[in-house]
């Protein structure tokens, strides 16, 4: 008896620790998002006060017969009526400030009438209360032409994710569903194009594309997708690798052609694998700087978000709070599609890393 | 998904195409006809840009006031203006980019591997209560577009108004020790942990496939190592390390070859100037420059084949370390 409440004992003290050091680890971890937030809702003012506090904040005013009155932190042994020995500080609304001496209000009790302190309000710091810069967002907003990012990011997204659900599946079904010589050879060439570098194809391709006048257009992020990818690939095919073949057999008998097994048994079995290859290449998009950098810097409108916002920060340097702001505004929506299909994130990784 | 290529399957002979039966003919046509878009895409966007990049590096080829020059076969005169260029094999105060790039490895390498498999580690921990939630919120910045991640943890890195100086005076660093981030060359508290930093969010996929490596590991080879009396890193070394080998191999080759095509977060965060002092010049930088700004086709063109030979070496050496200390399970040894 003893010792299996002993036993237990230690459990519990493991699992306080290993989940304990898990969350400060997360904690940190994710501590960006806060500094990104809390930054974003700043005003200039906090921003260059050394000293002021990492929340969103302004300095605490007090509304006194129509007028607004700053608040100070008052060392209460230099007022009058007060005990010159007092260490009590007292957060009071400057009524009439003076160099010499300064006339207050307290706020918690206005009815007690007025305060003169011997101090200059000058010298005395200011207590801060939660404040929210609302107002960063429109600023971001216009200046970034957000509504016309998002348009642009998501057309390039959908428009390319046309193009890898087709050629991938197609592809994938050719190298999971019919045998030849040579297949092999093809699927692990397919395989080892992952490790070509991508400068290696870029230099002629895109003379070419400037040739035949596409530089500046979406065309040469658009028509490469429609020609299948290694990862979309692989991971399709692992998946329709694991489809009982009976049910495709049965359907041949019955006379159907590849195209109709594709279409009425692969794909309706597939949904995990098609959502998952779908989620990725959003997501995929939304990060892809280069590409988009590349062929589309010379046509400011049809920049997608992740180029503006280098080049908005390049003229918003020295505006912390627009950049996290405008930061967030390129997150936001990536991160609500992760919360939305989490686990197809999850279940697609462990498809193409764990299998060989 | 690289077990295959530790064994590339060869070329089929021409006899096995002639000996196929008119059903496996037609087999074949099917299935080459639904690889077709493969194949043409590997074509037309990878077999023949690479031969013509290689091309390109035998000529003289640049581009002056948006013309091109009329092109001039110039033999191996690029690879050896290559081999003789500073700004990839100095190793002096201002390195070559290709210095810069296996000297950021040597900082950005053993966080890429280690840190997610302490984190899978810990996820896999039997004393951890709520491992879905930790999962999803460790894996969930790695969604983050790059660029974003770099404002995002560029803030955090501030040197004065970042959140890790700050902690780090509150925790009594004094101010002339604190690290100079972005601005400093220091190996350990300058640039390149910085930029380690800002991609710090990327290692929840990493974590994601070693955890499910972890949780593949079977329990009876626990059981087994128990009643042999192995202690905790002795059941590690012979037991877990081994089986999950194949992902960490898998990670160690993908982080590899990411290395050597580093250079979109030094181009977003310095402008690709190669501040501080050119210590940030990776190669592939150097090579976007070079046809980019300078316009130099030809020389760019041999940069990247240069490129492209590095990696196919590095992961051939790699591939051939494998049967060493990679194990599959099913095959013998």
């Amino acid at each position: 008896m003893n010792k299996s409440i002993r036993h237990k004992f230690l459990k519990g003290v493991n699992i306080t620790m290993v989940t304990g050091v898990t969350m400060g680890v997360l904690v940190i971890f994710l501590a960006p998002f806060v500094f990104m937030v809390f930054t974003s809702l700043k005003t200039q003012g906090q921003l260059a006060q050394i000293g002021a506090p990492i929340w969103p904040a302004k300095p605490a005013v007090y509304s006194y017969n129509d007028a607004e009155l700053e608040v100070f932190k008052v060392p209460m042994a230099n007022c009058s009526g007060q005990d010159p020995n007092s260490t009590a500080i007292k957060e009071l609304a400057a009524k009439k400030k003076g160099r010499q001496s300064t006339v207050f209000i307290d706020p918690s009790n206005p009815e007690a009438g007025e305060i003169t302190c011997k101090v200059s309000w000058r010298a005395l710091e200011r207590p801060w209360t939660w404040s929210a810069e609302w107002g960063n967002y429109s600023e971001v907003i216009k200046t970034l032409d957000y509504p016309r990012l998002l348009w642009n990011t998501s057309f390039y997204a959908i428009m390319t994710e046309i193009g890898v659900l087709i050629s991938c599946t197609l592809v994938a079904f050719g190298f999971s569903r019919f045998r030849f010589p040579g297949r092999d050879f093809l699927f692990t060439l397919l395989v080892s194009t992952i490790f070509l570098p991508g400068f290696v194809t870029l230099i002629p391709t895109y003379t070419f594309f400037q040739k035949i006048g596409w530089v500046g257009t979406w065309l040469p992020l658009i028509i490469p997708s429609f020609f299948a990818n290694a990862y979309d690939v692989f991971l399709l095919r692992q998946y329709f690798m694991t489809l009982p073949r009976e049910l495709d057999e049965a359907a041949m008998m019955d006379g159907a052609g590849p195209l109709r097994v594709l279409w009425s048994i692969i794909i309706p079995q597939s949904y995990p694998a098609l959502i998952a290859i779908t989620v990725f290449h959003i997501v995929f998009a939304w990060n892809d700087y280069f590409g988009p950098l590349v062929y589309l810097s010379t046509n400011r409108a049809a920049w997608p978000i992740s180029v503006a916002l280098p080049i908005f920060n390049g003229i918003y340097g020295s505006k912390p709070e627009l950049i996290q702001a405008g930061a967030l505004m390129a997150i936001i929506l990536p991160l609500i599609l992760f919360f939305v299909a989490q686990r197809f994130f999850v279940q697609g990784i462990v498809i193409t890393g764990v299998e060989k | 998904m690289f077990e295959q290529l530790s064994k590339f399957p060869q070329l089929p002979s021409l006899a096995a195409f002639r000996s196929l039966t008119p059903l496996a003919r037609r087999e074949m046509r099917n299935g080459l006809i639904f690889l077709s878009p493969w194949i043409f895409g590997f074509l037309a966007f990878t077999l023949l840009p690479t031969i013509a990049t290689l091309f390109f590096s035998f000529l003289d080829l640049k581009i002056t006031d948006q013309i091109l020059s009329a092109p001039k076969f110039v033999g191996l005169q690029n690879y050896i203006q290559l081999f003789n260029d500073p700004l990839i094999w100095s190793t002096g105060s201002t390195p070559g980019s290709l210095w810069v790039t296996v000297l950021f490895g040597l900082v950005a390498l053993p966080v890429g591997i280690f840190v997610p498999l302490g984190l899978a580690l810990l996820m896999n921990s039997p004393y951890l209560r709520g491992q879905w939630v930790f999962r999803t919120l460790f894996y969930m910045p790695y969604i983050v577009p790059f660029v974003a991640a770099i404002y995002l943890w560029g803030g955090m890195l501030n040197t004065e108004s970042g959140w890790i100086n700050r902690s780090l005076m509150f925790l009594g660093v004094a101010k002339e020790n604190l690290p100079g981030w972005a601005n400093s060359t220091s190996l350990l508290t300058g640039v390149y942990p910085a930029y380690v930093i800002m991609g710090i969010w990327g290692v929840g996929n990493a974590m994601l496939i070693m955890l499910s490596g972890l949780q593949g590991v079977p329990t009876e080879l626990y059981d087994a190592a128990k009643v042999d009396g192995a202690n905790g890193w002795q059941t590690f070394w012979n037991v877990t390390f081994p089986m999950i080998s194949p992902v960490i191999f898998y990670n160690l080759v993908l982080s590899i070859v990411g290395l050597f095509q580093y250079f979109q977060v030094p181009l977003v965060v310095n402008q690709g100037t190669g501040r501080p002092g050119g210590w940030t010049l990776f190669y592939n930088l150097y090579l976007y420059k070079t046809f980019f700004t300078y316009q130099n086709m030809s020389y760019g063109s041999t940069l990247a084949w240069f490129l492209f030979l590095i990696v196919l070496l590095v992961t051939i050496v790699l591939f051939s370390t494998a049967k060493y200390w990679v194990y599959y399970a099913g095959e013998s040894r």
